[in-house]
């Protein structure tokens, strides 16, 4: 094993002679190909670089990125290199990199995009997004049309499937979450409401938070991770199988065929779900008031009974509907733009998540006001 | 059900027009101004190196990507500019083999074959079942009604995904690369079958490949496409081209790069 050099030296004004001399492997050359460039960038009158190897000791790869170099340093400028003291090997397979050209336009390397492009571009984007979203939501009003006057079609096996996905299956993480919000609502009202030794208006709070606001919400929060997870991965799945690409040359429409069963089943199934997370909500904030507050559990029920009425349910159900639409559309809008891999299916489960949670999030606000503005 | 055209359609021989065809994704282009047209009854080839195009124009010969200038004509009517119920017509009387096979996943053969069935004729389920296992033991696959795509092999899969799109009787089937990952005597079958399908039916046959055995054993016509130049460098049966082309690449890559090949590497000494 020997150092490795590299000698640069000028035997006429347009000639520079490379020698190289000792090992040049990967783990141990450590010559800069830029300082190298700059210096053979300096002499203008270049026109011939000539490489000298008859020292050189082993050789593999890292040999050949600098010659790799060499050559496209020269092929711009208009000189000659000669390589005819290079062993046989690394003559051939520098000839072998150089046999086919680059592909114009192929390599990526990107400069620095400045901080502003970076913000109009994501701006830009943001925008786009908005109307495809409000496109699909268009689309998928269309299938449903044509779905109603009996033109649209999808297997009612896989309806099934969907509805038996979305609803039963759900059933005990639904429950578990439903009791656990209802009693935690319970406790933290309950430290409040015992400074004015009205802890019967547990009840009240339980009842009115998660009818109106918290049964919706943290039931669709866990079935956009649950079900519109598994829209996203299971048409990105397809799409990079070409599954989509023969749905479409076969005439047959996604939207009714793919989009379509799905929304419906979460629309049907997520406001049955919501009810069952209100009620368990409700036995949750019970189970506290009874055992931790000492509330009879009559009391407790009639209180809960004469704090809401049926208004209140609805509200919470129509904010279900919403909800049921915005997971399915996200799940199936996003596993729909998946890219043809693997790793693009996994973004398009992730994304499919969070949007489907921003926009919950971003329609409870809406709602919430509205109701409220209209005094329902 | 979409086979027997009526005769004065049958006259007219073009089938597929491509003219000044430019492909793009986005800004880059994949290739531009390509003019040629598919004959009723070809079995056309598309060829070329890796990565210049060839699954690309087959997008666009089949509507799935809209072109970046130019058209595709089918029967004197663009594609990209008929009302979207003309155009599904036209759709469904094409089957496509995807370099995947590109079952679906979630149902069975039998499933999967039945699907464009049910959709598009009034068959009964009795009669679409006996279509099924027909389709099937065509390619091969008679008895597999019931698996399902991912309990099969990567051949078989593909061979399914022939039922498949020969489900509606094609007056144009696509394939692209139908041989890739099939053993030498499938390939061959495969073949044996594309070419008694284009003579027996007379349907038109338009073929990705890069195998040069089944080039010149099933195509007499094809485009060659030119990943550097970005464009068609030639044209015509695949016979005729080898012996009368004096294009480099076309060459270089219907003799697997044995004559030419020192003309196509660069000239360091
Ligand atoms: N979705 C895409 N977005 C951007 N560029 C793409 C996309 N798909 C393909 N390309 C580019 O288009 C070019 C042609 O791709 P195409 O798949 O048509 O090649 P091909 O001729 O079928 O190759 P192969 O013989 O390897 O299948 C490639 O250079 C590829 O980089
Ligand atoms: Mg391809």
């Amino acid at each position: 094993m020997t150092e490795h050099s590299l000698k640069l030296s000028y035997p006429a004004t347009d000639t520079a002679l490379l020698s190289l001399k000792g090992d040049w492997t990967l783990g141990r050359a450590q010559i800069e190909w830029e300082s190298l460039r700059q210096e053979l960038e300096g002499r203008d009158d270049l026109r011939e670089i000539r490489l000298d190897s008859q020292a050189l000791g082993e050789w593999d790869s890292r040999l050949l990125t600098l010659l790799q170099n060499l050559s496209d340093f020269v092929a711009d400028r208009q000189i000659a290199l000669d390589i005819s003291t290079l062993p046989d090997g690394a003559r051939r397979l520098l000839k072998l990199a150089r046999a086919v050209p680059e592909r114009e336009g192929a390599s990526r390397r990107q400069g620095g995009d400045s901080i502003l492009h970076r913000l109009g571009a994501y701006a830009l984007n943001a925008w786009n997004e908005l109307l495809i979203f409000n496109t699909f939501v268009g689309e998928l009003a269309l299938s449903t049309g044509r779905l109603l006057v009996g033109r649209a079609s999808f297997r009612g096996i896989d309806f099934v499937r969907f509805l038996q996905s979305a609803g039963p299956d759900a059933l005990p993480i639904v429950s578990l979450i439903g009791v656990l919000v209802g009693a935690v609502l319970a406790f933290v009202g309950a430290v409040q409401l015992q400074m004015f030794g009205a802890e019967i208006y547990v009840a009240n709070l339980v009842g009115l938070g998660s009818v109106r606001e918290m049964g919706a919400m943290m039931t669709a929060i866990i079935m956009a991770g649950r079900t519109g997870s598994a829209y996203a991965a299971q048409l990105g799945t397809m799409q990079v199988n070409d599954e989509i690409d023969a749905l479409k040359t076969f005439g047959i429409s996604v939207m009714d065929f793919l989009v379509l069963p799905r929304t419906l089943a979460l629309v049907l199934m997520l406001p049955l779900l919501t009810i069952w997370a209100d009620v368990l909500a409700i036995i949750g904030g019970m189970l506290v008031g009874v055992l931790v507050l000492d509330i009879t559990f009559l009391e407790y029920l009639i209180q809960t009974q004469e704090s809401m009425d049926l208004g209140d349910v609805a509200v919470g159900l129509v904010k279900s509907l919403i909800f049921a639409v915005v997971i399915a559309m996200a799940g199936c809008l996003r596993g729909l733009q998946s890219g043809k891999n693997s790793s693009a299916v996994g973004n398009a489960t992730t994304s499919a998540t969070v949007t489907a949670i921003l926009l919950i999030v971003v329609w409870d606000a809406i709602t919430t006001i509205l109701f409220n503005q209209l005094g329902i | 059900m979409a086979q027997s055209q009526p005769a004065d359609e049958v006259a007219n021989p073009v089938h597929i027009e491509v003219s000044d065809l430019t492909m793009a994704y986005g800004d880059f282009v994949i290739q531009r101004d390509l003019n040629f047209t598919i004959q009723r009854g070809d079995v056309f080839i598309i060829m070329g190196g890796s990565g210049c195009g060839k699954s690309t124009l087959l997008r666009h010969l089949i509507g799935l990507k809209s072109p970046a200038k130019g058209e595709v004509i089918y029967e004197g009517k663009s594609l990209w500019h008929l009302p979207p119920d003309e155009r599904d017509d036209l759709l469904r009387r094409m089957g496509v083999l995807y370099q995947s096979g590109a079952l679906w996943t979630s149902m069975t053969l039998a499933e999967n074959i039945a699907l464009p069935l049910q959709e598009y004729t009034a068959l009964s389920r009795e009669q679409i079942r006996e279509l099924v296992s027909y389709k099937l033991s065509l390619v091969g696959l008679r008895g597999f009604e019931e698996y399902y795509p991912a309990e099969i092999s990567g051949g078989m899969q593909k061979r399914a995904g022939l039922a498949r799109a020969m489900a509606l009787d094609p007056e144009l089937l696509f394939f692209d690369e139908p041989s890739a990952g099939l053993d030498p005597v499938s390939a061959r079958r495969l073949d044996d079958l594309i070419l008694e399908l284009n003579q027996s039916l007379g349907t038109t046959i338009v073929v990705v490949t890069h195998e040069l055995a089944s080039i010149f054993a099933i195509g007499n016509n094809s485009v060659f496409l030119d990943p550097e130049g970005k464009t068609m460098i030639a044209s015509g049966d695949p016979n005729q081209l080898l012996k009368q082309s004096n294009d480099p690449k076309v060459r270089s890559f219907l003799t697997r790069g044995e004559e030419s090949s020192e003309t196509m590497r660069s000239g360091i000494v």
